[in-house]
């Protein structure tokens, strides 16, 4: 088959080709196309075509993941006996014997908690350890509304508020919360403790920057982590350095698209006791334009003349603060927390917020007991002033006169957190652990003599800043806490403060902590 | 505010002597019913019964005065006769059961009960339905035209519109807008335009009928007014399963006592001195309700999810949880460190795919083997009214070792022959599952939550869940709701009231369900679940559904995006032991109208609803019949006749489902 042949064959080829592509309805618009567009220019329309070619190959290409280049192509064998080998861990650790120790040292209150509690060995105690600052719990008015709320609402609203949940008292909460405050709106939540952990994320959104106090509780360090922001820590109530990083903030975004900054601070701290200052944080809030997320939770109802919280103990407009977050669980003694702010504030986390549209509204009853507890704050504000002369005393008992300890917390707190002495950590190289041991044996000691009162729980803390990134890290301090109420007479204040020292002293004088103290050497 | 509400129903304007009868249900049994259908039917309805009922004029009034209005006739007969022992109440003890009855509707027949329990059989995945594609098509373009409008709303109004309402989404005075425009646009833009549907007012106990606040906007829901009056509604709305929302009762006393001993508050985190004898009792006892050998309870819902997950797993470790899970779970997913990965909601063919994909390839990256894997599920969907294939799960959990969290949020109380859950209801030794979890906001009618597993799971969790360590501890008025509302559910006080109430929750349950099937309705969701979820499909039927329920006082929750897939927004009944079939055939009525009126029943068929065989073919012969009489793969799309429904209800609500 020589030369001519092929050809031949290839034009009759190609002219039934031709023909048959003819034949296809709308073959001659495609040609046409081509001819007049390409001006029958062969070279360009085979580039073309290849890369027509390679489109759609690459359209019928099967799709793979980015994600997945790390991947391992197993046989179903293999896979079978990787499943068969894999032994997982056990769901949790077993416990450690200090955890264990704790746990069943647990003090379990029979009956009402007051300043006098029963426990369940039977010993009846002063109760140092809750938040119960004004005796609420013990108040007859308080009682007789909820039962009256009882009978009209029952227990439970039983669903989310945003679904039939919300009910007359929980707006007159609000509407009272905002009133006592002078916000111009309130949102109830259910639970105090995830208040602020489901504020934070519901304005804060990725990219936004948050600049936090290094030393905030985990309340707020769950809500900084579920929010994906740009997280910057200051050092503890250190509002030098918070404005060193305000100004680096505003300068590496003077260039960039403006976004949402905030200040994320307590007015009381939780793991230290000590007191904000505001006027200076709205005052650097309103330089750099930050808005300022207040964790009120333990200065509501605490701080102030009739017990406001920070604005009004350190006279600043509580509508300058964007967002007050509070708890009504702590002296309120009802339960639940809420967030005060401007109408928008209030608006948008009922859409956002998903501690609230998430979860079931809370109990009328508890609804109820906070506004009774708030108007008989501002009806009779002596019972803080009785309050604070309790923590003048019972300070007055264990600060100044201890070899061992000293208190951080202001002075108005009725939490008094009492860490060791520098000197005394330094002399006798107490690890952190060792200080843990230390004070739960100073509160067994003061229990066996009849003041019950706790440590401060760092273990979630600390577990939670493990996994938080870097920056985040901040020691708690092991810390004795007592709380001190007004329930209680001059003389029993003084008597138990007089106890607690003895019993630190006692704990640190015994024999086996004193060998701790000898030097190694 | 309760000085106010003492008398909140409004029908309590009515004279006492007519709700009486509400004490004698089998007499008035037929004439209420009678009151649900128009003249014609009554003569129909009257030979269905048997039951002699006197004449009783066709009520021109809507649907939801009639159990009171046609309940006349029997009560004026009972005044006439000086002979009968019947002594009618006074008006003080009427007035008292009335109050009862709006808290818990009196059971009208002990026919209308029905034992919740797995049968046996693989669960099968329930048939989803399909609607023609024109509503497909007209739902889509009801949002493009939303959004489209939206969007020109939102250009002119900056530009042109009323300042202060954009303010909000400006930058102003050196500050971002606190939310995005692109963040609240569905928000503003959609979500408005129904947001009178959602967190309604309500006031009172949300039992049988919950009171609404009546409210009114003047400016297109963007603030509202109330109006002063209140209106009584049928609850469909509250996840009082068991009833359990009452203001009177056994577990009321306990709580009045509770409170008037112990307050209100124990003011003190579980660790530091918030525990209490009570709340230690309230452990053992859901410990021994849901058969673990310990639990711990919470004082919220959400947060027993939030913060356990952080306690039991953390970086290294997987998370496998299914994608319709609750946001409480995802959320404590996220704060636990661990990697997240999801499956098809309740295909276990897809999880098992990605426990094989997981344990193979290890961790990402590192290829180190997963220290542990904690698949998370919930027994009873909210949005769905599916329940978890749990079989399913604890065959694969044998082969693949990984451990299981069952979140019971809404079945714990709801399913299963003694109301504890999906364990329960399918005969599964919960000792199979690692940690149960559940609310005490639902089924029980207080607040709160709880964990439960083995005994050193629980001292672990005690320990470092910081909810528990940190956050309040529950309230003693809610711990004695706990306890009374599970020892009225076991028997221990008030006995058989708990068995009632768990087999009128799961008779009223399957009665609804195959009611809204046989009239037309998409009707999602596995046969016992007390969740009802029905399909409106276009956003507009949304609004209009409430609405229209509204009007004939019945009380619904309407979901959309994001809560649901774009297309299949929805209208949910929450059925409770509190309704009696009364109040199911009232809702019945009540979809059926408006089911006409929004063009609603879709169905085609074949999710059930399906006609009775006819005499003498049983279920087992169900497919030779078919092939004998030629109708093999023939469905007819289900479009009922109430008073068929209603007639045949009782009988076919006990049998399978079809």
């Amino acid at each position: 088959m020589d030369l001519h042949e092929v050809q031949a064959h290839l034009n009759v080829w190609l002219q039934d080709a031709a023909v048959t592509f003819q034949k296809v309805p709308g073959s001659a618009v495609l040609i046409r196309y081509v001819r007049s567009s390409y001006q029958n220019d062969p070279v360009r329309s085979a580039i073309e075509l290849v890369l027509v070619i390679f489109f759609i190959r690459y359209l019928m290409a099967p799709s793979y993941s980015t994600s997945k280049q790390n991947y391992v192509k197993l046989t179903e064998d293999e896979i079978d006996e990787l499943v068969g080998e894999w032994t997982p861990e056990p769901l949790v650790a077993p416990l450690a014997a200090h955890e264990q120790a704790e746990l069943d040292k647990l003090p379990v209150i029979v009956g009402p908690t007051g300043p006098k509690s029963k426990l369940a060995n039977g010993k009846t105690v002063t109760n140092l350890a809750s938040y119960n600052f004004y005796n609420f719990n013990a108040n007859e008015q308080i009682k007789e509304k909820a039962i009256q709320t009882l009978r009209t609402y029952g227990v439970g609203p039983c669903g989310p508020p945003q679904f039939y949940g919300t009910q007359d008292v929980h707006l007159k909460t609000e509407a009272d919360i905002a009133s006592y405050l002078g916000t111009e709106g309130c949102i109830f939540y259910a639970h105090s403790f995830s208040t602020i952990s489901s504020v934070i994320p519901s304005f804060c959104k990725r990219g936004d920057i948050i600049v936090a106090d290094r030393g905030v509780n985990l309340s707020i360090r769950r809500g900084l982590e579920l929010s994906r922001s740009n997280i910057k820590w200051y050092n503890h109530n250190d509002l030098e350095d918070l404005e060193q990083m305000m100004r680096k903030v505003a300068k590496e975004q003077a260039v960039k698209k403006l976004t949402r900054r905030f200040i994320v601070t307590e007015a009381l701290f939780e793991t230290t006791g000590e007191i904000n200052n505001l006027p200076k944080l709205i005052e650097l809030k309103e330089k750099y334009k930050f808005r300022l997320i207040l964790d009120e939770t333990w200065s509501f109802g605490v701080l102030g003349r009739t017990g406001r919280g920070l604005t009004e103990a350190q006279n600043v407009d509580p509508t300058q603060v964007d967002m007050i977050v509070g708890s009504l669980a702590g002296p309120l003694c009802a339960g639940g927390g809420f967030c005060a702010g401007s109408k928008d504030v209030v608006e948008h986390q009922k859409v956002t917020s998903t501690a609230y549209t998430f979860s079931a509204a809370p109990s009328a009853m508890l609804a109820v007991t906070a506004s009774e507890s708030i108007n008989l704050l501002q009806s009779n504000p002596e019972i803080l002033l009785q309050c604070r002369e309790n923590i003048r005393l019972m300070r007055a008992q264990l600060d100044p006169r201890s070899d061992w300890v000293v208190c951080t917390s202001a002075p108005e707190n009725p939490v008094m957190l009492l860490v060791f002495k520098p000197e005394v950590v330094k002399a006798r190289r107490l690890s952190v652990e060792d200080q843990e041991r230390l004070m739960q044996e100073c509160v067994d000691e003061a229990l066996a003599n009849g003041v019950l009162i706790t440590r401060l729980k760092s273990l979630p803390i600390l577990h939670h800043s493990s996994i938080l990134k870097d920056g985040a890290a901040h020691s708690v301090a092991p810390a004795l806490k007592v709380c001190v109420t007004s329930a209680l007479s001059k003389k029993d204040v003084e008597k138990a403060g007089v106890t607690i020292r003895h019993a630190i002293t006692k704990v640190m004088t015994r024999k086996t902590n004193n060998k701790l103290g000898v030097p190694a050497a | 505010m309760p000085r106010k509400l003492s008398n909140p129903f409004s029908t309590s304007t009515m004279p006492p002597s007519e709700k009486a009868v509400e004490r004698r249900p089998s007499q008035s049994k037929a004439n209420r019913l009678a009151g649900f259908f128009s003249s014609k039917s009554k003569d129909q309805q009257t030979a269905q019964h048997a039951v002699p009922s006197p004449p009783i004029s066709p009520s021109p009034s809507p649907l939801p005065t009639i159990s009171l209005s046609a309940a006349n006739g029997g009560e004026l007969n009972t005044d006439e006769t000086p002979t009968t022992l019947f002594e009618p109440p006074s008006a003080d003890e009427a007035k008292r059961q009335q109050r009862r009855d709006a808290q818990f509707g009196p059971l009208l027949s002990p026919g209308h009960l029905y034992v919740s329990a797995h049968q046996g059989e693989p669960l099968e995945a329930p048939v989803e339905d399909e609607p023609p594609y024109y509503v497909v098509l007209t739902t889509y373009i009801s949002y493009l035209l939303l959004i489209a409008f939206g969007h020109a709303r939102d250009f002119f109004g900056k530009r042109f519109g009323d300042k202060k309402r954009y303010q909000s989404l400006k930058v102003s005075n050196g500050y971002a807008p606190l939310s995005d425009d692109f963040d609240s646009f569905y928000v503003r833009r959609l979500k408005r335009r129904l947001d009178d549907c959602f967190a309604r007012p309500t006031s009172g106990v949300p039992g049988r009928y919950i009171t609404i606040i009546d409210r009114k906007s003047d400016d297109f829901n963007l603030s509202y007014k109330f109006t002063g009056t209140y209106t009584e509604t049928l609850n469909l709305s509250s996840y009082n399963y068991l009833g359990f929302a009452q203001s009177e009762g056994p577990c009321a006393d306990a709580v009045e006592e509770c409170v008037r001993k112990s307050g209100i508050s124990y003011a003190s985190p579980r660790a530091d001195a918030g525990t209490s004898d009570l709340a230690l009792e309230v452990e053992r006892e859901v410990a021994q309700f849901v058969g673990k050998p310990a639990a711990m309870v919470f004082s919220m819902g959400f947060v027993t999810n939030a913060g356990t997950f952080p306690a039991l797993v953390s970086k290294g470790c997987l998370i496998i949880s299914d994608e319709l899970n609750h946001a409480s779970i995802r959320i404590g997913a996220r704060l636990s460190g661990a990697v997240i990965r999801s499956f098809k909601h309740n295909n276990m063919e897809d999880l098992e795919r990605k426990l094989r994909e997981a344990i193979s390839q290890g961790q990402p990256r590192t290829h180190r083997p997963w220290k542990k894997i904690l698949v998370a599920v919930e027994g009873l969907y909210s949005m769905e009214g599916t329940m978890v294939d749990l079989p399913g799960v604890l065959a694969l959990k044998k082969k693949y070792k990984f451990f299981l969290y069952v979140d019971e949020a809404h079945s714990i109380g709801a399913l299963g022959p003694r109301g504890r859950g999906v364990c329960d209801y399918f005969g599964i030794d919960p000792a199979e599952v690692d940690v149960l979890m559940g609310t005490l906001t639902k089924a029980f009618g207080a607040n709160g939550g709880y964990i439960a597993g083995e005994k050193h799971i629980i001292d672990a969790l005690r320990i470092s869940n910081p909810a528990t360590v940190l956050g309040e501890s529950p309230t003693p008025f809610v711990l004695m709701q706990i306890l009374s509302s599970l020892r009225v559910i076991t028997g221990e006080v008030a006995p058989g009231q708990g068995e009632e109430r768990l087999q009128r929750l799961a008779f009223n349950s399957r009665y609804l369900r195959l009611g809204l099937k046989r009239l037309g309705f998409i009707v999602y969701g596995h046969d016992d679940s007390p969740i009802i979820p029905i399909v409106l499909y276009n956003p507009a039927k949304m609004p209009a559904f409430s609405h229209e329920m509204l009007k004939r006082k019945i009380s619904v929750v309407v979901v959309g995006y994001p809560a649901t897939p774009l297309i299949s927004s929805r209208a949910r009944f929450c059925v409770s032991a509190a309704h009696n079939k009364d109040d199911m055939d009232r809702i019945l009525a009540a979809c059926d109208e408006v089911g006409d009126i929004l063009q609603l029943k879709y169905s085609t068929g074949i999710a059930g609803g399906q006609e009775p065989l006819p005499e003498g073919v049983t279920p087992e012969m169900e497919k030779e019949w078919r092939r004998a009489s030629g109708l093999e793969g023939v469905i007819k799309p289900p479009r009922w006749r109430l008073e068929d429904v209603i007639a045949r209800g009782v009988q076919d609500a006990k049998e399978k489902l079809r």
